[in-house]
């Protein structure tokens, strides 16, 4: 059923440039996104409405920082780490932040292994990928250790308006879920990789279906999501 | 880079460039494959290095006002943009699936610029009531 539906783009006529196209793509019983595998373009959707989620926590983030009379934590301060005697600013989040983009640039190299079939490389690079995002975790969850000794709590903090709190530990929270939820299934994909279940079409657990070296790029679009959320965070929540 | 993916055969022709065997087996599929040379993605992931350190930089020289918050926005969009265009693949992508995802979350500056007003209201009537901050 699903072969017979498929519009094969070899077979489609050539389509105008720019919102005539666009609107051609969308009009008469047709699938919109053409050569775009249904796998890929649902979890652009779905990176969508996780889009919206997280624009909404920075949303009322800053409406909260807006409406506030007390002044703002200075996260400069907040964030500080005590090396060699002095103190750096924000260094902490400054070394995550090159982790998560360190991690998104093997997960990108992987996703280039996979289509070349190479399964040592891409289930390497993917493990590496992992890995880094681990380390992230590992990272975040010291951070959120130090701040709860220091006294930050969602409903007030030694040093400014009591909306910080409740911000930090939502926004990075949420944050860390994701990356999280990434870093395990980065290893169920990269042990079906490792496996050859790409190569030999074994069908998958859940769905019965099964799995191509896009798989892996489906994987990676998730991943870069959780790096691309951080850049804003990292601008809005720590440098703002 | 969007009039060359504005059709299917412009895209074709373009992944043709790149790998033979993926244009062929594309045809076949009717779904393309993203395949690039690998120094693409090695000169993006220094530009994103770059990037974030020109942004630490800001915050660690303590550099304030408008100057602080415009350099953090450029360098936020821009280490974006190199991260869905490149990474996500999306430059190559076909141009209704990139407004379809891009033009959304842009409408959420509408939002924003509701919740500003809306918060500078509540922060004049929190004034109004309880006085300047403590």
């Amino acid at each position: 059923m699903a072969e017979t539906t498929m519009t094969h783009t070899s077979q489609m006529e050539p389509r105008p440039a720019g919102w005539r196209g666009i609107a051609a793509d969308w009009a008469s019983d047709q699938r919109a996104f053409k050569n775009v595998s249904w796998g890929k373009a649902m979890m652009w959707i779905f990176l969508l409405s996780d889009t919206f989620i997280f624009g909404c926590f920075l949303l009322s983030y800053m409406t909260a920082r807006i409406s506030t009379r007390v002044p703002w934590p200075n996260p400069s301060e907040v964030f500080a780490l005590r090396i060699g005697g002095s103190e750096i600013p924000l260094i902490l989040i400054a070394i995550m932040t090159f982790v998560l983009i360190s991690s998104s640039g093997t997960m990108a190299m992987a996703v280039n292994f996979g289509y070349r079939r190479d399964r040592r490389k891409t289930a390497i690079l993917m493990l590496l990928t992992a890995a880094l995002g681990a380390t992230f975790v590992g990272m975040q969850a010291f951070e959120w250790t130090k701040l709860i000794t220091e006294g930050v709590r969602p409903w007030g903090n030694p040093w400014g308006a009591a909306q910080f709190g409740s911000c930090f530990f939502m926004i990075t929270g949420f944050h860390g879920t994701h990356v999280t939820i990434g870093v395990i299934f980065l290893i169920i994909v990269a042990r079906k990789v490792w496996r050859g279940d790409f190569d030999t079409g074994r069908p998958g657990y859940f769905t019965s279906r099964r799995g191509r070296y896009e798989n892996v790029e489906i994987m990676g679009l998730y991943w870069h999501f959780v790096d691309l959320v951080w850049v804003f965070i990292f601008a809005f929540f720590y440098l703002w | 880079m969007a009039e060359a993916t504005a059709n299917g055969l412009g895209q074709h022709a373009l992944h043709a460039a790149h790998a033979p065997d993926a244009a062929t087996a594309a045809v076949a599929h009717a779904e393309v494959h993203q395949e690039h040379p690998i120094k693409l993605y090695l000169v993006v992931w220094a530009w994103l290095f770059i990037l974030s350190t020109c942004s630490y930089l800001v915050d660690y020289f303590g550099i304030h006002g408008y100057l602080r918050w415009s350099l953090i926005l450029i360098f936020m969009m821009l280490k974006a943009g190199l991260i869905v265009a490149v990474f996500m693949h999306m430059a190559w992508e076909r141009l209704a699936m990139m407004y379809a995802i891009i033009l959304p979350p842009i409408l959420v500056l509408v939002f924003v610029t509701m919740m500003v007003f809306e918060a500078d209201y509540t922060l004049l009537t929190r004034i109004a009531f309880f006085g300047p901050g403590p």
